[in-house]
């Protein structure tokens, strides 16, 4: 029976922390949240030496106090969870600040093991760091290693597996801060230690050094008892008053102080430098990617870079995915009978699932350039260079990276920049960037902009789309700035960030990274967004037409039909309904959608007619290239005018089909509000669809106005029919694109929210969304009209 | 000569140590934990384009904080840099 031990990796963010646990574990990772908050909890299992260990990932932390959730998890998991030992990574050529995590380690008592990493880098930067006197200067076993290359791994397994069975008790090791505060802590824990809320969990004198630090978590679990909390926060009080009369400080700062003393005093003896502090490699590189002029310069180009490289790469494998996604269409189209069944599977879960799923390539990519922006180090300087300007709108510097995953540089998704807002500390500053984010131009509102603009904005399209870029910006900061002097009101927090070295990452890291973050978006898809194509689908296809109307409809094809039939002059090459049928596969053969071969010799005259036909509606002016008898050109013309009845009846038929069903009543009934936008029911019954999909906008426009079957190039057909259509005008589309810009975020983006923050904030974007989508149309639709543009 | 001022008006690249820090509550302890303690030696690594935030080298690492933050912490430096 193979003995089962829990180990927790803990460290400084950017000490290596997640090399090293990838390392250790490689691909047999899971990822779970910590109950209740959006922090990540990764945790993997390896076997070593007879012994089964779970590795657990804690958040990356420089402290034990809680002053960020991650901080708070890592405690809690150590305190609540009782791992066998603690590994704490420390960064070999930073010692003084990586050990301020391990000082209060020692102090909670758990058992330790120092991870002394990037051994290597410490040395080229002249700094050499003895372990085994490290090792007995602090009192824990200390393993070198050098984590991005493997090295020491198995020698800090081997330390785990040393230390395991040794250290099951804690065993606090308290260290003294003066002589005022340490009668102080003993007065604390005392009265700690005779409560009935002492649950022995924490160690007494831990907890009352936390009082000390003014820990909030702490202070409240023990103000549960008010006699306890008051006399507890009274003795606080009074050495704070004290150490303030006496040395001018803050008790927090003596404690720091001492803490630091203490760990100088450590490395004083076991780190050795050889030279005096210079400019390192980061130093060199900071002068020129973070300077005044050269740095905003350089970010616009990486920025710019990171888009073109996530359309670039993806663009391939985007079509593959189509092409699978059409496939799968076909082969239900195959064996599923046409009706209800086929479509809800075609148009409700493939084309709802497949339109989410469809964007893993360009999101797996966008995800994989932002772990190279993220592991390189870069990303600290992006948030560090424009945390001024964001701090204006109410945002915080690290709030960047979501607004440009989003569309910040036209082009991206929201449901991906909603989870980018995960590295945002404080709760306001992140729900102000995740309520703004969806305003950003994704890549599915692009074909909405590009068929408006290409029929009413000919002439200067790109600088069209650069304006709506801007326009999108101006609104979600604009938009931030509001939401943070009103529901989101708040101090904005400290931005203390360290700029780590540079790094080139491990390739392992960076795929890591990428599959985890698009492992869950693809999870979505096939749970609420698969549910919610399916409501939308329904509404758009229910109630559908009665019985008698279908029949009228019939009825009309029939009349047509005969009529066609009748009008034939001798000889009658098609009989009658049959070969008609016939006809009509030979001509979709010919244009090439089917092939088929004529069956019988008497079906050769309806070849020729329908090769006529299918010339005659190709025809630019050419003569054919093969012998064309006069009489089969006739026949093949008379044949596409009935063609073109039979389809203007197919697209009424959908028309009044989608005009009665729920979707399109809701359409109608919008109409009473939308109006004043210039909107008529078949906008609003696109816009409603749009709330699956952006894109679907296109194609229920496409419905709407009757085009059966609207596809990558039948858009221009779209953009000539609204061009006609004297509703419509550049006023309107312009009404249309800031709508669409602005209005209710996707399903997908919304259920991200949800997940980010909460049903609460999820229900307000929508209904925020809509308004200031509303408010603006309406002013631009109104003025316009004012200024006299609407003609 | 020595003088005593705040970090926030140091000068780019310029050198001095730390005498104080003010700050209180959860901003003070972070910045105290950062290593921001009294008598650390710190120097000042540049600003971002829009002056703010200040990027300081301590402790052989940058650290990054807005001069808000930077004006709660005092530094003895050289009169004349």
């Amino acid at each position: 029976m193979k003995q089962k031990i829990i180990i927790a990796l803990s460290g400084n963010p950017n000490a290596g922390k997640t090399t090293v646990f990838n390392a250790i574990t490689g691909a047999r990772q899971h990822i779970a949240n910590y109950p209740g908050v959006t922090v990540e909890k990764k945790y993997g299992t390896i076997h070593h030496q007879g012994y089964e260990i779970e590795v657990v990932d804690l958040p990356g932390t420089y402290s034990l106090t809680a002053y960020s959730m991650e901080e708070i998890v890592a405690r809690d998991f150590v305190i609540n969870e009782k791992p066998r030992l603690v590994v704490d990574i420390v960064d070999a050529s930073n010692l003084d600040r990586h050990l301020y995590l391990a000082v209060q380690f020692k102090e909670l008592g758990v058992p330790l093991i120092l991870a002394l990493n990037m051994v290597d880098v410490a040395e080229s930067r002249g700094i050499k760091v003895d372990p085994d006197k490290l090792s007995e200067q602090f009192g824990v076993p200390v393993v070198p290693m050098v984590a991005r290359t493997g090295k020491g791994i198995t020698d800090l397994l081997d330390k785990v597996v040393e230390q395991a069975p040794k250290s099951p008790e804690w065993v606090n090791a308290p260290m003294s801060y003066g002589m005022d505060i340490d009668s102080g802590l003993d007065r604390v824990s005392s009265i700690i230690e005779k409560s009935r809320f002492f649950d022995k969990k924490y160690p007494a004198r831990w907890r009352a050094l936390k009082c000390l630090e003014g820990d909030s978590q702490i202070i409240g679990l023990l103000k549960k008892d008010p006699d306890l909390g008051k006399s507890i926060t009274d003795i606080c009080d009074d050495i704070t008053k004290h150490s303030m009369n006496t040395m001018e400080e803050e008790t927090e700062a003596i404690i720091a102080d001492h803490r630091y003393g203490y760990i100088a005093g450590i490395t004083k003896k076991v780190v050795k430098r050889k030279i005096e502090l210079r400019l390192n490699f980061s130093d060199k590189a900071d002068k020129i990617l973070t300077n005044r002029i050269l740095g905003p310069i350089i970010m616009g180009f990486i920025l710019y870079g990171i888009y073109s490289f996530t359309f670039w790469a993806s663009e391939l494998p985007l079509l593959w995915f189509e092409i699978f996604f059409d496939a799968l269409k076909n082969l239900v189209a195959t064996f599923v009978p046409s009706g209800i069944l086929q479509s809800l599977i075609v148009s409700g879960v493939i084309d709802g699932v497949g339109g989410v799923l469809g964007f893993v390539p360009l999101i797996m990519f966008m995800f994989f350039a932002i772990a190279i922006m993220e592991d390189s180090g870069y990303m600290a300087r992006v948030a560090y260079m424009l945390d001024r300007v964001l701090r204006w709108f109410g945002l915080h510097g690290n709030s960047v990276m979501a607004l440009v995953v989003s569309g910040g540089i036209s082009g991206g998704c929201a449901v991906p920049g909603v989870m980018a807002t995960r590295i945002l500390r404080d709760p306001k500053e992140r729900i102000a960037t995740l309520l703004v984010v969806p305003f950003m131009n994704c890549g599915a509102k692009l074909p909405v902009y590009a068929m408006l603009i290409g029929a009413f904005f000919t002439k200067d399209k790109a600088r069209m789309l650069f304006i709506l870029t801007l326009i999108s910006w101006g609104f979600a900061l604009f938009a931030a700035k509001l939401l943070r002097a009103t529901v989101l009101r708040g101090p904005t927090t400290p931005f203390v960030m360290e700029l780590p070295p540079y790094r080139a990452p491990t390739l392992r890291g960076l795929l890591i990274h990428t599959w985890e973050r698009t492992w869950q978006y693809i999870k979505k898809a096939g749970t609420v967004i698969l549910a919610f194509s399916v409501i939308i689908w329904a509404m758009m296809t229910f109630p559908g037409l009665s019985e008698e109307r279908i029949q009228a409809f019939d009825q009309n094809r029939e009349e047509v039909a005969i009529a066609f039939l009748n009008q034939q002059t001798s000889p009658r090459w098609i009989q009658d309904k049959g070969e008609l049928k016939v006809l009509n596969q030979l001509y979709h053969g010919l244009s090439g959608e089917e092939n088929i071969e004529p069956k019988a010799q008497r079906h050769e005259a309806l070849l020729e007619m329908a090769r006529a036909a299918v010339w005659l509606e190709r025809k630019n002016g050419e003569t054919a290239s093969f012998e064309m008898e006069e009489k089969f050109l006739e026949a093949g013309g008379r044949f596409l005018k009935y063609r073109q009845q039979m389809t203007n009846i197919d697209n009424l038929q959908q028309q009044t089909a989608l005009k009665g069903t729920i979707a399109g009543w809701m359409g109608t009934k919008l109409e009473y509000i939308t109006r004043p936008l210039g909107f008529e029911y078949r906008t609003n019954v696109a816009l409603v669809g749009g709330f699956a999909a952006k894109e679907v906008v296109i194609s229920t426009l496409g419905t709407a106005y009757s085009l059966s079957d609207v596809d990558e190039d039948k858009t221009a057909s779209l953009s000539e029919k609204l061009k006609k259509d004297p509703a419509w005008n550049p006023l309107q589309a312009f009404t249309l694109i800031i709508f669409t810009m602005l209005y209710v975020p996707c399903m997908a983006t919304v259920v991200s929210i949800r997940k980010e923050s909460s049903w609460k904030w999820a229900t307000f974007s929508i209904f925020f969304n809509l308004l200031v989508a509303y408010g603006v149309s309406l002013v631009i639709r109104q003025g316009g009209v004012f200024l006299g543009l609407g003609g | 000569m020595k003088k005593t001022i705040k970090m926030r008006e140091m000068l780019n690249n310029q050198k001095g140590i730390i005498k104080r820090v003010s700050a209180t509550g959860d901003m003070g302890r972070r910045i105290r934990e950062m290593g921001m303690v009294p008598e650390t030696p710190i120097q000042i690594q540049g600003r971002a384009p829009l002056k703010d935030p200040v990027a300081v080298k301590i402790r052989d690492y940058v650290l990054t904080l807005r001069n808000n933050e930077a004006g709660s912490i005092l530094v003895e430096v050289e009169e004349n840099p």
